[in-house]
C-alpha cells in the first residue's frame, strides 16, 4: 500500500542498462515517452517559446499561437508600471543578491513586496520565499512537527506533499471536498495532538473551488490550525481578490494563506501571510527560507507594484468571470466533457478519454495556433488526461470566439467530438 | 476485539475490491496481488477506517504492504483505542 503504485506487473527494462544504473527505475516513464513521440505528435513537454508577444500571444516553432494554458490569470506581465519598476530596481540594486533572506538578501525591495502583501490580505505577516513551491514545503514541514497531525485533501498540490513528505507529522488525506471526511478524520485525531489542516482554494486540475465555509468551521470547532493555498484564486476570486476564503467570508478564521507570485502576479515566487502574533519567528526556522537565495530586486520590485495594482482589479476581474463563462458554456456546447459543471475559476479542464487522443489534440491545437496545458497521470485526480485551460483577464472577446473555433477544429480533427 | 474478528470484518471489506478474485492470505500483497491503485487505496482504507473508527495516516500505510500486516496494524490501532 506504498506510494509506488505506478509500477506494472513486469518492469520494462531497457536494452544495453549497465548493471547498477540508477536510472533503470524510470524506465517505464521513458518508454510510455518514445511511444507517444514515436505516435508522431510534438513533444508536449518540451515546447519552447521563441517570442513572447503579449500576456496571451507567443511565437511557437514559428508560429503566432494565443496562449490558454499560462496561469497569467490578470495578464500582468506586461504591464507597463510592472516593468517599468522591474527595470528601475534593476539598475539601481543590481541582477540578484547573492544571498540568504537572513543574511545579505534581504534589501529595501522584499520588505516593500511584504508590507505590499500585508495591506492586499490585511493581514499583519507577509514573508516571502523564493518560489511558491517553496513556501509549501517551508511552512508545512516547520509548523508540523513529530506527533502532530496534517490533514490534506487527496488532490493536494505536490508542493504540499513534499511539505508533508519532509517534515516529521503523520499525515492525513481525505477524499477530495469531502466534507464529512475531513470532520471524521479530525474526531478521530489524539485530543492532545496538534493539527494542520491543509487546503487550496482553487484545485488546479480540474478548476474546482473548496467547500470553504463549511470545512474551515470544522477546522476550528475541533481545534486545529488552517492553511489555505490560494495560488490560483488570489488576484481573481473575492471582492478584493484575496482568493476563495475571502468569497466564502472565513478569510479572519484562516491561519496561514499561501500564495505565489507567479500566477496572478505575473513573476516568480511564493508567500506565507498570517495574523499568528508569533509568525516572525518563521524566518529562523523555516529551512527552505533560510538555506536559499533570495529573489532578485528587480522580481520582488515587479511583485510589489503588480500586488498593488491587483488591488484595484475589479474591471480586470468581471472580464476574467466573462472569459470564464464564455469558454465553459462554449466547450460545453460543443460537446467536450469537463471537469466542473459550472465555471468556477478561470481553469476550465476539458476531459480527453485517453493520453493518445490527448496528446494529439494538443498537437492539433497547437496547429490551430493555441496552446494550453496537457495534464497527465500521476498529477492528475482519477488517472484523467487533461487538457487545461487558464484563461486571462486579456484575452479579448473576440480571442474567446477564436478559441472556441480552433477548439472545434482540432476536436473533430482528432474526432473527440 | 480479537485478530480473528478483525480478519474477518476486513475480509468483507475486501472483496468489492478484490476485482480478480484473488485468494487472500497473509503473504497477499497489495500492489502485486491485488493490484491495489492510488485511488482504490484511499477508498479501501477509508473504508477500513470508517469500520474500525481509527486513522491510519499515509506514514502507517508505507510500512503496510501485505494483507497480514494490515490485520496487525489495525489491531495495534484498536487496542490502543
Amino acid at each position: 500500500m506504498s506510494e509506488g503504485i505506478s509500477q506494472p506487473d513486469a518492469p520494462v527494462t531497457r536494452e544495453g542498462r549497465a548493471k547498477g544504473d540508477l536510472f533503470a527505475k524510470f524506465d517505464d516513464l521513458i518508454a510510455m515517452r518514445e511511444g507517444l513521440l514515436a505516435s508522431g505528435v510534438e513533444d508536449p513537454f518540451n515546447l519552447v517559446m521563441e517570442k513572447v508577444l503579449s500576456p496571451t500571444r507567443a511565437i511557437c516553432n514559428g508560429r503566432e499561437t494565443i496562449l490558454l494554458g499560462t496561469y497569467n490569470y490578470m495578464g500582468m506581465t506586461f504591464d507597463e508600471d510592472v516593468i517599468a519598476a522591474g527595470k528601475t530596481a534593476l539598475e539601481e540594486f543590481g541582477s540578484g543578491t547573492t544571498g540568504s533572506r537572513v543574511l545579505n538578501g534581504t534589501y529595501q525591495g522584499h520588505k516593500e513586496c511584504e508590507d505590499a502583501l500585508k495591506e492586499f490580505y490585511g493581514m499583519d505577516h507577509a514573508m516571502v520565499f523564493s518560489t511558491g513551491y517553496q513556501a509549501n514545503l517551508g511552512i508545512i514541514s516547520t509548523i508540523a512537527g513529530k506527533g502532530d497531525y496534517v490533514v490534506l485533501d487527496i488532490d493536494s498540490h505536490a508542493s504540499i506533499y513534499d511539505g508533508c513528505a519532509m517534515g516529521k507529522a503523520e499525515i492525513v488525506p481525505f477524499r477530495h471536498n469531502d466534507i464529512e471526511a475531513l470532520e471524521k478524520r479530525l474526531k478521530r485525531i489524539p485530543a492532545d495532538a496538534g493539527v494542520l489542516v491543509v487546503l487550496e482554494g482553487v484545485y488546479s486540475m480540474l478548476g474546482d473551488v473548496a467547500p470553504l465555509k463549511e470545512m474551515v468551521r470544522i477546522c476550528k470547532e475541533n481545534g486545529a490550525m488552517v492553511l489555505v493555498d490560494e495560488a490560483h484564486s488570489m488576484g481573481f476570486i473575492g471582492q478584493n481578490g484575496r482568493g476563495v476564503a475571502e468569497e466564502q467570508g472565513v478569510l479572519d478564521d484562516v491561519d496561514f494563506v499561501i500564495g505565489t507570485f507567479s500566477k496572478s502576479v505575473g513573476t516568480v515566487g511564493g508567500f506565507c501571510v498570517s495574523n499568528h502574533p508569533d509568525f516572525e519567528i518563521m524566518r529562523l526556522v523555516c529551512r527552505p527560507y533560510v538555506f536559499t537565495a533570495s529573489l532578485p530586486p528587480s522580481v520582488v520590485a515587479t511583485a510589489a507594484t503588480s500586488i498593488r495594482k491587483l488591488m484595484h482589479g475589479s474591471n480586470k476581474r468581471a472580464h476574467l468571470w466573462e472569459n470564464s463563462k464564455r469558454l465553459h458554456g462554449g466547450l460545453k456546447g460543443l460537446g467536450f466533457e469537463l471537469g466542473t459543471e459550472e465555471p468556477q475559476s478561470a481553469i476550465v479542464a476539458v476531459i480527453m478519454p485517453d493520453l493518445t487522443k490527448g496528446a494529439q489534440m494538443w498537437e492539433a491545437l497547437l496547429r490551430e495556433g493555441l496552446y494550453v496545458n496537457l495534464a497527465r497521470p500521476p498529477a492528475t485526480p482519477a488517472n484523467m488526461t487533461l487538457l487545461r485551460c487558464s484563461l486571462c483577464a486579456e484575452h479579448s472577446d473576440e480571442e474567446v470566439g477564436t478559441i472556441l473555433q480552433m477548439f472545434e477544429n482540432a476536436g473533430k480533427a482528432v474526432g473527440i467530438i | 476485539m480479537d485478530r480473528a474478528e478483525i480478519d474477518r470484518r476486513i475480509r468483507d471489506i475486501i472483496a468489492p475490491f478484490n476485482k480478480n478474485g484473488v485468494t487472500i492470505t497473509d503473504q497477499t500483497t497489495f500492489q502485486g496481488d491485488l493490484e491495489f491503485d492510488s485511488l482504490t487505496v484511499m477508498d479501501f482504507v477509508a473504508t477500513i477506517e470508517d469500520e474500525f473508527d481509527i486513522i491510519i495516516s499515509m506514514n502507517q500505510q508505507a510500512e503496510i504492504e501485505t494483507y497480514g500486516q494490515l490485520v496487525d496494524a489495525v489491531k495495534k490501532l484498536v487496542d490502543s483505542e
